[in-house]
């Protein structure tokens, strides 16, 4: 019995690569137990908590940060420069929603420790997505932000939309999660491993490829990828969640996961499957000109800055996938930059929604901001800095983003690629600067002032004067994410 | 250095920006103290810079402050060069405007539009303080559309007036029409050289010599030619020279201290700072320069004897700018760049001189311009009337001030030179000095001498101008007068420039020049012995028996040669020409264009068409986000199997 | 000795059930809890099968994770179902319609 307890072999991982995301474990619970004891008064300090644990996280992960690409429980944990600029940004992002956030929810008797705990949950989930290095992880990772995600949309109890909204969510995230496990189980049949590096080699092996069940597998993991980037035609949720949902969630939600599910297609499919490239370079093809077209085509009859928000964001997945689908690092650099600056865009974006709601009153609709410029000359310029970006207008920063990812598909041989994006890109103008219009040129029929709170405000001055600073000084990013690609996967 | 360097440039940035966006909480005061603080800071820091790349013979930086980005290997990046021609141009460019700063406190005082204005004259130094220390062409092109845009701006300062307007919009096309052939140049070097770095390009410009393009069909084209006359055309533009110098005429329509800072320092010099900064390629091109000599010579003649006719005080004085700036371009083309930049800035120090003085009238007559209606000013205001007198001997070349070396030296160069169109253009100068001297004094004359025509209304309150208007000319007329003395030397025979400027040395017309150089005073002895000198006096002589001796003459001259005045008042036809043929032309195919084109085709087929179906499309395609989620699924499972069937049949 | 085919087949029938009964199920939103469970179930089944045949342990470790993750699923699921009752008083699919466009 001595014996045979000797020759069992236990080795303790190494835990230092994952103490970021065991930080962020332990503060998500001690926050949960805390904020039990509070009253609705002092709850701030569950706020405040909350943002200690993202700065405490991002100290952590800097401080971590080597540059070189450490595995450990066995292989199922990564950390690399990818995986560490990505939690930077995810930290960061989160933080600025869980401060745009707070007079809001105040304001509709909303500000609870729930959204802020599952908030960090649910950052726990990105982190370990953007960490995962196996089947197991990945999947983990991925169902632990599904779930606080399905959580907050269906926050707001007393809010019919909003429960329809997470019901749909849920069941459609539930499928898509069911498809990219069947994809995964598929794929582990024919490798015999749920280790990215082991499928990565098995797949490179020349000869391996022409497997058919492998093309299902792909199939199958591309849809669960499409259905969390919000690709046609996995997007139908995005609307009618970022719809329903209020708006605080819905910044969340379009913002920080994007981040992560594009770690996941970097994993899944740069890492584990690039010896298949050729095939899904087809499929995000397809998934990539679909959704430009749908995006910006539908975006252009809402009514609703939410829904229209949420078909930019569909369009913007297009864009993403254009520099994926080279198959190269500079295109990888290149939706790595357009994921970074998208989700700062976003994050303006809905902000600028909360900012003018207040209780009672949701600014959703585009004539809410008709006028903005009487009420608030600062920040209808932030907004149209926003729009202006988003649109893709130089000098602003959304310009390098579709530039960057125009510049590798060029660069790939795919001109009428770049054709047809920037055809999208011209129509999805539109609507960006109709709203620019409605702000300057249209009469306000709302006169009230912001009330929103000075952290809001001066968070959104400094989201709208990025997006303009780094347009005028893009290099540290596209250097940041060159530097972070060109250690990928080596 | 490289933090100075940065602070030259962004102390007026940020002077500007201050001025321009709150304006309104740092009041009148806070806005012309913080933009003269910039341009002093800035002012300083070139002293500073001279010091180091000119006395200490300090080496040459050209570094990279800023990558924009990489594209195709090609850099799009922020830098400087800074050498000895940049050193004197940003000296020269600080200082006039330093000076022309500290005037405007005097000269805008009533104006509603004060700190818009001083927000605008500092942004101006910041463009071309860019261009002449760009070490790329990107670089270049922003500080030359800065100037351009800032230019448009301030010509039209006053926008509630129609003429304004109208000039500012008319220096705006000129400039573009300019700018198109730079673009092109500009283009052409990133094509062959695939660099935007002047560094590479120089380096690489002596291989590329006997490159030849193909432009039209069987046309073989020397490429750096052609890259040089592309250039060339840009600079035509800004530096005004024939037939671009229509726009600046009319810029006089802005505020007098915009006009001296355009004239003297920035935006006019640009062109000739450019071509003698681009010396190592043009002096590759024998056809290039030939181009660039015989334009500027026109323009020196010609421009010069349309100011004889000009009632207009500051008109007077930019058809003198654009007669001296033919004189640069003239040096230019003879290969002494050295003598082009050492006019442009004595020119800079006296003609900034003689824009402020004039306006120092302008305001004392309350914003009378009509030379006929002044006269016997020299009394009321005796400081103007000597800054102006000094001002009109160094512009007229008198030996001893500073324009006489400057434009001595240009003269003989260009008879020195053998390159072809020398000889026309050693005429067109020599009898431009006898024009230069007539027109000056003629204003001279009819300003501040004979009887008084003032109105009695402004007579009334006549006196000399406050002392920021009247500093500003004193500190401007000492080195208009000792300038050459200073510099002559140095700067055309003794290699001031260094390596800045490139001469191959069978063009090298200065250094045969320099031979017999003894020294400033050997060079005024022999200057009083040459033609120019008594082509000058006699120009005054004309002006003062004409204007003084025998008023009633120039009247009769006037109706024995109509033909000639009309001719000359009528400004040979240009502006005529270019509003019937360019202008005419342009608006008759535009309507024709506006309507079938654009009304029926683009705005109604394509504009509103493609609009009209988007939208409906749009409208269309958002029914199947149905709301019901077995669609939703649906359309996953959907999606799935496409991508399924994708792979088992491709 | 069942040949691993058939229960990649067995695994795939009760995959492709459980998406029928999510897209073809227009009545009672409880029924597309069931699908989803099911739906895990065949990944289950596969996983397992895999597991066997490969003589890899891991993918029955797999299956233990997908199974909790499942309950943690089924928890929100029935959460937000009964939250969704309480707005609409209804859970008939076909009243679920109020956001589209």
């Amino acid at each position: 019995m001595e014996e045979q307890l000797a020759s069992v072999s236990f080795q303790v991982p190494d835990m230092t690569p994952a103490l970021p995301e065991i930080f962020v474990l332990t503060m998500a619970c001690v926050i949960l137990v805390v904020d039990l004891f509070l009253t609705d008064r002092n709850r701030v300090i569950t706020y405040l908590m909350s943002l200690a644990t993202l700065l405490g996280a991002a100290i952590l992960t800097f401080s971590l940060h080597t540059g070189e690409t450490v595995l450990s429980f066995d292989g199922s944990f990564i950390s690399d420069s990818m995986a560490d600029v990505l939690k930077f940004f995810i930290y960061l992002v989160c933080a600025a929603v869980f401060i745009y956030a707070r007079q809001y929810l105040i304001d509709r008797q909303l500000f609870k420790g729930e959204f802020y705990v599952l908030g960090l949950f649910g950052v726990l989930g990105m982190m370990v997505m953007v960490s995962a290095h196996s089947l197991l992880t990945i999947y983990l990772g991925l169902e632990l932000l599904a779930l606080c995600l399905y959580a907050m949309v269906a926050l707001q109890r007393d809010s019919g939309i909003a429960s329809e909204a997470a019901m749909k969510y849920f069941v459609l995230g539930a499928l898509a999660s069911g498809l990219l496990l069947y994809g995964m189980s598929i794929l582990y049949g024919i490798t015999g491993s749920l280790d990215i590096g082991d499928i990565g080699a098995y797949l490179a092996a020349p000869g391996s490829s022409d497997n058919l069940a492998l093309m299902f597998a792909v199939a199958f993991v591309i849809v669960g990828l499409a259905f969390k980037l919000g690709a046609v035609p996995f997007h139908m949720w995005i609307p009618d969640v970022y719809h329903g949902a209020s708006t605080p969630v819905t910044l969340y939600i379009g913002s920080a996961p994007k981040l992560a599910a594009f770690a996941l297609v970097m994993r899944l499919l740069v890492e584990g499957m690039e010896g298949l490239h050729v095939h899904w370079q087809d499929m995000l093809i397809v998934l990539a000109v679909l959704s430009m077209a749908a995006g910006n085509v539908i975006a252009i009859a809402q009514g609703n800055l939410k829904r229209m928000l949420a078909y930019s964001t569909i369009a913007h997945v297009g864009y993403l996938l254009l520099g994926i689908l080279t198959g190269v690092t500079t295109g990888y650099a290149a939706s790595m930059f357009y994921v970074i600056v998208y989700a700062i865009m976003t994050l303006g974006g809905f902000g600028m929604i909360i900012l003018l709601s207040r209780a009672g009153f949701e600014a959703e609709n585009l004539e809410d901001f008709k006028g903005l410029n009487e009420r608030s000359p600062w920040f209808a310029a932030m907004m149209a800095i926003l729009m202006f970006s988003m649109a893709g207008v130089p000098p602003f920063l959304g310009f390098w983003a579709k530039f960057a990812v125009l510049e590798a598909v060029v660069r790939a041989d795919m001109v009428w690629l770049a054709v047809v994006a920037v055809l999208f890109a011209i129509i999805g103008a539109y609507y960006y600067l109709r709203i620019i219009k409605l702000m300057y040129f249209d009469k306000a029929e709302e006169t009230t002032p912001l009330t929103s709170g000075t952290d809001m405000k001066l968070v959104m001055s400094v989201n709208g004067l990025a997006v303009l600073a780094l347009g005028i000084y893009p290099s540290a990013l596209l250097a940041l994410c060159a530097g972070a690609m060109a250690t990928f996967g080596g | 250095m490289e933090s100075v360097y940065l602070g030259i440039v962004l102390a007026p940035l940020i002077g500007a920006i201050v001025a321009g966006l709150f304006g309104r909480q740092i009041g009148r005061a806070g806005a012309h103290w913080v933009t003269i603080v910039g341009v002093a800071i800035s002012f300083l820091l070139s002293l500073v810079v001279f010091k180091h790349i000119v006395l200490d013979e300090s080496a040459a930086f050209n570094g990279t402050v800023y990558t924009w980005m990489v594209s195709d290997g090609i850099r799009f990046e922020i830098g400087f060069l800074i050498d000895q021609l940049t050193a004197l141009m940003i000296l020269v460019v600080t200082f006039v405007s330093l000076m022309v700063h500290i005037y405007t406190i005097g000269y805008m005082h009533d104006d509603p539009g004060y700190q818009r204005f001083f927000s605008y004259i500092s942004l101006f130094t910041f463009s071309m303080l860019m261009l002449v220390m760009a070490n790329n062409f990107l670089q270049l092109f922003f500080g030359w559309e800065a100037v351009g845009l800032v230019s448009y701006l301030l010509i039209g300062f006053w926008y509630k007036r129609e003429s304004a307007i109208y000039a500012n919009l008319k220096a705006f096309l000129v400039n573009r029409v300019g700018d198109f052939g730079f673009l092109l140049g500009i283009a052409a070097i990133v094509v062959y050289f695939n660099s935007l770095d002047y560094a590479d390009v120089f380096a690489a410009a002596p291989l590329m010599a006997d490159m030849t393009v193909r432009i039209f069909a069987a046309d073989e084209w020397n490429l750096l030619t052609v890259i040089c006359i592309l250039l060339f055309i840009g600079a035509m533009g800004k530096s005004a020279q024939v037939p671009l110098h229509v726009w600046l005429p009319d810029s006089m329509e802005g505020p007098t201290p915009i006009s001296a800072l355009i004239h003297a320092a920035t935006m006019v010099t640009a062109g000739i700072f450019m071509v003698a900064r681009m010396s190592p390629l043009y002096e590759l091109s024998e056809t290039a320069l030939s181009v660039v000599l015989v334009i500027g010579a026109v323009t020196a003649l010609s421009m010069g004897l349309l100011g004889l006719v000009q009632n207009d005080i500051k008109r007077v004085i930019a058809y003198s700018t654009l007669s001296q700036l033919g004189y640069m371009t003239v040096a230019l083309g003879a290969s002494a760049y050295a003598a082009g930049i050492f006019h442009l800035m004595t020119h800079a120090f006296f003609k900034a001189l003689l824009f402020l003085a004039a306006g120092s009238v302008i305001i004392a007559l309350h914003h009378e311009q009509d030379i006929r209606k002044m006269g016997g000013l020299k009394k009321y205001m005796p400081i103007t009337y000597w800054c102006m007198l000094i001002g009109s001997l160094a512009l007229i070349g008198f030996p001893g001030f500073s324009g006489f070396f400057s434009k001595d030296a240009i003269i003989e160069a260009v008879h020195a030179s053998d390159i072809t169109g020398a000889g026309f253009a050693y005429w067109c100068v020599l009898l431009g000095v006898f024009v230069t001297a007539l027109y000056s004094f003629r204003m001279f004359f009819l300003v501040f001498h004979g009887p008084e025509r003032i109105d009695p209304h402004a007579k009334a309150h006549l006196h000399e101008s406050p002392a920021v208007v009247t500093v500003p000319l004193i500190l401007l007329a000492i080195p208009s007068v000792i300038a050459g003395l200073l510099y002559a030397g140095p700067l055309l025979f003794q290699g001031f420039f260094g390596d800045s400027i490139v001469v191959r040395a069978e063009h090298d017309v200065l250094a045969q020049l320099g031979e017999g150089y003894t020294g400033a005073l050997g060079f005024m002895l022999h200057g009083l012995m040459a033609a120019p000198f008594w082509l000058a006096m006699a120009g005054v002589g004309l002006a003062y028996y004409l204007y003084m001796v025998r008023p009633d003459l120039p009247e009769k001259l006037k109706q024995q040669f109509l033909w000639l005045y009309n001719l000359l008042d009528r400004k040979y036809g240009c502006d005529d020409f270019n509003d019937k043929v360019f202008a005419g032309g342009s608006r008759a195919a535009g309507r024709v264009l506006w309507k079938v084109g654009d009304v029926t085709l683009i705005d109604g087929v394509m504009v509103n068409g493609t609009a009209y179906g988007v939208g409906w499309l749009s409208g269309v395609v958002r029914v199947i986000q149905s709301g019901f989620l077995y669609h939703y699924a649906f359309a996953m499972i959907i999606g799935l199997l496409v991508l399924l069937s994708w792979f088992v049949f491709a | 000795m069942i040949a691993l085919s058939e229960f990649l087949i067995l695994g795939a029938l009760l995959f492709c059930l459980s998406v029928a009964g999510i897209f073809i199920n227009r009545k009672n939103v409880i029924i597309l809890l069931m699908a989803i469970e099911l739906m895990l179930l065949s990944v289950n089944m596969n996983f397992i099968a895999f597991s066997h045949y490969l003589g890899d342990v891991s993918g029955q470790v797999f299956v233990f994770f997908i199974l909790t993750v499942a309950a943690a699923e089924a928890a929100i699921g029935l959460a937000i179902l009964v939250v969704l009752f309480r707005n609409r008083r209804t859970i008939n699919v076909n009243n679920l319609d109020s956001l589209k466009g």
